[in-house]
């Protein structure tokens, strides 16, 4: 039998006992075998985090350690599973009125961790699940960690995705225990490493099979007061150990990754600048004064609007991981894909990489075939990588079935067509599927357009039908937009919903209606970019303006990786259903276009060129052609337009472009096709690139304020246009003083 | 007659990749590869659901050092649930006969309801070891670790000799007496009294069967096509029948492996075969469950072993009688014969030795003779001298053959019958439950 001594700490068990406050349930200590177990797990939340409360409380518990003659040492875990400690409490940072409030929290941290740090008795870190951001730097301070091996168990410091930095002694800690090389790569790109990874590392000290491990971290715990047991320090070999070792050295790696990061984001995100300073300034003074520096720097970096328009796009991910339709009675089993092609093959690849099983339809097997290539050279790359071994590959390249018939369709419980974007074929597809489904089974017609109601015409079913707008490369974009119509059933919904979320999207549900949400509010940006090179506005000018402003890709190269035909049609469509507002053109450029068989990059030439030297297709290479079509100019001079008034300044015209997507997202919700802002930022943001520090297009006019936003919008109207008079909704809520969020 | 109790084990179907000469299509895949795409084609081919599946029994001859027991890694590696047991039957030729045979029998006590019979062999990648001097000197030089040792083992260097770089291929001959399958059957063909003609004719039989049948797509829903990475061109046909053989071009190769009186050639011989193949069993109330039709029972069988020499390719002729006689059936009872065909020769010397009174009587003590298989019962969709021999996948691929023709001619019983190395024989008798 253990012997388990509860904590004597009468003070907190009295103020657990008297307010039952959740912060004292959230974090316990008890005794066992002379080690302290201090565990995480609040009752109210699917995750640990760390606050304000919370980490008083750590200190409180290793006042009583240390002064404890029959404690040796401790261990911290969680018993939560699948999370260690998540990270800072988001909402307390949000809700912090200044830089120097979210600094002193800062402070507070990095004190108790340096506690810890030097307490004499030794602390170890059970780590099994999430360990993120705070989470990471708390055990980056105990004296030994240990990682479960479980899939969910990831290390990370995902700070700058939020616009901050780690906050709690990371930027210090971490490249003094990794090397800078590491730590940076670690803090830059936020992306988060697997146990095995963290061993190999460094980051861990050793990985174990178990999901529970107190009984290996009190084992450690007692050894390390035993002085038995050594924390074996990762010797750096090499070049790369050269260079981290001298002060030139550093300094040229914080040379290359400023360049680096200036280059990706052209200036429009500070953090990653300021947390490379942060580590600098530590580096170049002392541990304790680059302390200092990351507490001041993360109470300012918490109070720009890039780390407000991050945030809020990190509560509208966690807000959309939930489906809000409920889980379905059966989750998807079996999976059954129409068409082999791009996206197909993606959609099956998302899912046998979950678990599920995938049926590809297409009409030869050489189609198939070329389906299953693409997959199996995304996995390869997987394996290249080595985030995944050649067995686990083709272990699950085998749930993968091809046919040419509707083969055991009965065993579908979701069916997603992805064949070509016309009409009559979505009809005829339906109509030879449906009778091989199950009366349950929900099918899906993946189209980033047509309408659903209209697919499901003749459809006797049409509870089950709905459509799953997946983005094109499937794998790599995070956003799947399911639309539903009138008579789409909640239980169907419920299982496409549940189904994207298992394949890692996130998910937003609109409702049916021309271009759904985001092809109708892509339509007018790439309208009024199109408008803007016939008024005699440069094609790579024009891309770079829109880049700056925080687009991903300028909306003249999206044309062309749309593809010219698709943007057309969607633009003819949408002006049929929406008129002036929707195209302010006549599209006769882009017909043009097509006439010529100048389709963008599937053709290899669009508004750039995408061909090598020899005249070869080079639409598979993966660098983006920066050569402008030069035949393509001469007809855009053709159809040139006068300038309704040549924009004054590089923001007006980035505006132009911007508003007219951002006033449609407002139309979206005024009509419902929307059901929240918070769909609409994530469909933007997610979906079309809509620049991410904005926070989405709903968050964008709630910081420059809406008032502000409609006016201009009228001043445009005047300017360029009735296109831009604002939707009755943004007027309304100008004029009631309201705000989206 | 055999009972058809609930327990009996039926067989439902079964797949296979297609058949293909070594060193050719599937020269990058390793055998668990091969594996991997007959079972994961069977799960999807019959649409079962793994949670059924309680045991698979795989066959093979060449082992990878790497997987030796490949039943295992191909079932985890074709995504079947894991705790799915299997093990990996040797048996030369006769390997997934006898791999249907255990699941048959674990069917029939009880000891489970439904299983996978499988098979598998590739001779495009046989395992080629070091030399036995190189081998232990590797193994010595991995224990180094004090310098005197290193000294010491330097020393030994000295007898090194330049035939301890020599590969150690293996080859497909007796370990007992070191003569190969070749050399058997041309001792065999002697003993029967097997000329060169007659082993020409069975053999240009053998592929205009073959091709007739890939023609009817008589396999069309046992064969899982494969695609191989990095060019995934799909494969979904056997390369080993040819359409132009006739008795007189075969006429016209030289003898393999006895220059002299030889009857062999590359021509009447089976060839080396990359596949593998697949089979559902399940006992008869099981498949009922299951929704599944039965296409065969597998009633009884018999192996047998004789003389590693003078007998190494006559299993079919002392094992059949042996099957007939236990179950008190005639060679006429029998519509649907399928015997693997490992020479044109040595099924020529098994028809002649089965019609034989002399070899019955000395060899089986067999008072009676038992008539002559008639050759339009036999191996009417090809064999293996024309559709290609993966040793381990042969027998599944037999007994699935012969389930279906079962099945098509509306038969009543089957014997699949074969040879093997090491002087084995089987004989497996099948019925058919549908039969009216």
């Amino acid at each position: 039998m253990e012997k388990v001594m509860e904590t004597t700490n009468r003070k907190n068990q009295n103020t657990l006992d008297q307010n039952k406050s959740p912060d004292a349930r959230a974090l316990t200590m008890s005794v066992k075998d002379g080690i302290a177990v201090i565990a995480f797990d609040d009752p109210d939340k699917k995750v640990n985090t760390l606050n304000s409360k919370l980490i008083p409380l750590i200190g409180e518990f290793l006042k009583e350690i240390e002064s404890s003659p029959s404690i040796q040492g401790a261990v911290i875990l969680s018993r939560k599973k699948g999370c260690f400690i998540a990270g800072a409490d988001i909402e307390e940072l949000r809700s912090a009125k200044n830089a120097k409030e979210v600094e002193s929290l800062s402070r507070k941290g990095q004190e108790v961790f340096t506690r810890i740090e030097n307490s004499k008795k030794p602390v170890v870190a059970a780590i099994s699940g999430a360990c993120l951001g705070g989470g990471l730097e708390l055990a980056l301070a105990c004296h030994y960690r240990i990682a479960s091996d479980i899939p969910s168990t990831v290390l990370g410091a995902p700070e700058v995705m939020l616009g901050l930095l780690p906050g709690a002694r990371g930027t210090q800690r971490l490249p003094r225990l990794l090397g800078l090389e590491k730590a940076l790569s670690m803090m830059l790109t936020g992306s988060p490493v697997k146990a095995s990874k963290a061993l190999r590392m460094g980051l861990v000290d050793y990985v174990s099979y178990a999901e529970d491990l107190e009984a290996l971290a009190i084992q450690a715990a007692q050894r390390l007061a035993k002085k038995n047991l050594v924390r074996r320090q990762k010797k750096k070999k090499g070049l790369s150990g050269l260079l981290e070792s001298s002060s030139f050295g550093q300094k040229f790696i914080l040379k290359k990754a400023k360049e680096s990061v200036e280059a990706k984001t052209r200036g429009l995100y500070p953090a990653p600048l300021v947390l490379l300073k942060v580590i600098e300034y530590g580096l170049v003074n002392s541990f304790e004064q680059g302390l200092q520096k990351e507490a001041e720097e993360f109470g300012k970096l918490s109070q720009t609007p890039e780390a407000r328009g991050l945030i809020s796009l990190y509560f509208a991910q966690t807000e959309l991981k939930k489906n809000r339709f409920g889980k379905p009675a059966q989750p998807v089993k079996t999976i059954g894909v129409l068409g082999a092609g791009l996206m197909g093959a993606g959609i099956a690849s998302v899912s046998i990489q979950k678990g599920m099983t995938a049926r590809i339809k297409d009409i030869s097997l050489n189609a198939l075939g070329k389906g299953k290539k693409q997959i199996w050279k995304e996995l390869d790359s997987k394996v290249q990588r080595k985030s995944l071994t050649a067995f686990q590959r083709d272990q699950t390249l085998s749930h993968l079935c091809l046919q040419t018939d509707l083969h055991r369709f009965e065993t579908c419980d979701l069916i997603v067509e992805a064949v070509f974007e016309e009409m009559e074929l979505k009809h005829r597809v339906l109509k030879e599927v449906e009778p091989a489904l199950r009366d349950d089974a929900v099918f899906a017609s993946n189209t980033s357009a047509l309408p659903i109601s209209e697919i499901a015409k003749y459809s006797n079913r049409k509870d089950r039908i709905l459509g799953m707008h997946y983005f094109s490369p499937v794998p790599k974009m995070p956003l799947l937009e399911i639309i539903v119509t009138d008579e789409t059933s909640k239980e169907a919904t419920a299982l496409a919903v549940d189904t994207g979320l298992r394949q890692g999207k996130t998910v937003i549900v609109v409702k049916d209606g021309p271009g759904f949400y985001t092809t109708r509010i892509l339509g007018p940006y790439m309208d009024e970019a199109a408008l803007l090179i016939r008024e005699g506005y440069g094609i790579r000018e024009l891309d770079d303006a829109m880049q700056l402003f925080g687009y991903p890709v300028g909306p003249i190269k999206l044309i062309d990786e749309v593809g010219i035909d698709v943007a057309f049609h969607v633009g003819d469509s949408l002006g049929k259903a929406f008129g002036k507002r929707m195209s302010a053109q006549e599209p006769t450029l882009l017909q043009e276009f097509i006439k010529n068989k100048w389709l963008g990059r599937k053709s290899g030439k669009g508004f750039y060129l995408y061909q090598d030297k020899k005249g070869a297709l080079a639409a598979l290479t993966k660098k983006s052609s920066r050569t402008v079509n030069l035949e393509a100019l001469e007809l855009v001079e053709k159809f040139k337009v006068k300038p309704q008034k040549m924009a004054a300044d590089l923001s007006d015209t980035q505006k132009r472009v911007a508003y007219r997507m951002v006033n449609e997202a407002i139309f979206c919700l005024q009509e419902g096709i929307l059901s929240t802002p918070t769909d609409g930022d994530a469909g933007a943001v997610f979906g079309l690139g809509f620049p991410p520090f904005t926070g989405g297009p709903f968050r964008y006019v709630d910081t420059k304020g809406v008032k502000k936003v409609a006016d201009e919008m009228k001043r445009f109207a005047e300017i360029f246009g009735e296109r831009f008079a604002p939707c009755p909704l943004l007027v309304d809520m100008a004029n009631g003083g309201k705000t989206f969020y | 007659m055999t009972e058809k109790t609930d327990t009996m084990p039926a067989i439902i179907d079964g797949v296979r990749t297609p058949f293909m000469r070594s060193h050719k299509a599937y020269v990058d895949l390793r055998a668990c590869d091969l594996g991997r795409f007959a079972l994961s084609g069977l799960m999807d081919r019959l649409g079962i659901d793994d949670s059924y599946v309680e045991h698979l029994a795989m066959g093979t001859v060449i082992h990878d050092p790497h997987t030796p027991n490949i039943a295992r890694e191909c079932l985890l590696a074709a995504g079947l649930r894991a705790t799915i047991p299997a093990h990996t039957v040797s048996l030369a030729c006769i390997s997934s006969n006898m791999a249907s045979t255990n699941i048959a029998d674990m069917i029939r006590l009880g000891r489970i309801e439904v299983g996978i019979a499988a098979g598998v062999d590739t001779c495009s990648d046989p395992p080629i070891r070091l030399s036995p001097g190189f081998r232990h000197a590797l193994v010595r030089w991995q224990k180094l670790k004090k310098p005197a040792q290193i000294a010491q083992e330097l020393m030994h260097l000295k007898n090194f000799e330049l035939a301890d770089l020599a590969l150690d291929a293996p080859s497909v001959a007796e370990f007992s007496n070191g003569k190969t399958m070749g050399e058997g059957c041309e001792i065999l063909a002697q003993i029967a009294g097997v000329n060169r003609e007659e082993s020409d004719r069975y053999a240009a039989r053998s592929h205009i069967l073959a091709v007739k049948a890939l023609k009817d797509k008589v396999f069309a829903d046992n064969i899982v096509p494969v695609q191989i990475p990095p060019a995934f061109k799909t494969i979904d046909q056997d390369d080993g029948p040819r359409a132009d053989t006739t008795p007189e071009k075969l006429a016209k190769l030289s003898p393999a492996f006895d220059r002299t009186f030889g009857v062999n050639t590359a021509g009447n011989s089976s060839f080396l075969t990359d596949g593998a193949s697949a089979m559902l069993m399940t006992s008869v109330k099981r498949a009922k469950e299951l929704g599944f039709q039965a296409k065969a029972i597998l009633a009884d069988y018999v192996y047998q072993a004789g003389n590693v020499l003078q007998e190494m390719l006559t299993g079919p002729a002392f094992t059949i009688p042996v099957l007939l006689n236990k179950n008190k059936l005639k060679i006429d009872d029998i519509d649907v014969w399928e015997i693997h065909e490992a020479f044109a020769s040595q099924m020529v010397a098994n028809m002649k030795l089965l019609k034989s009174p002399r070899f019955l009587q000395e060899r089986l003590g067999f008072s009676k003779t038992l008539g002559e298989i008639p050759l339009e019962k036999l191996n009417v969709w090809g064999g293996s001298l024309s559709l290609g021999h993966p040793f381990g996948a042969t027998g599944v691929r037999l007994l699935f053959t012969a389930a279906k023709r079962l099945q098509e001619q509306n038969a009543r019983y089957a014997v699949v019958a074969g040879c093997a190395a090491g002087g084995h024989g089987s004989a497996i008798l099948l019925e058919n439950p549908n039969f009216t």
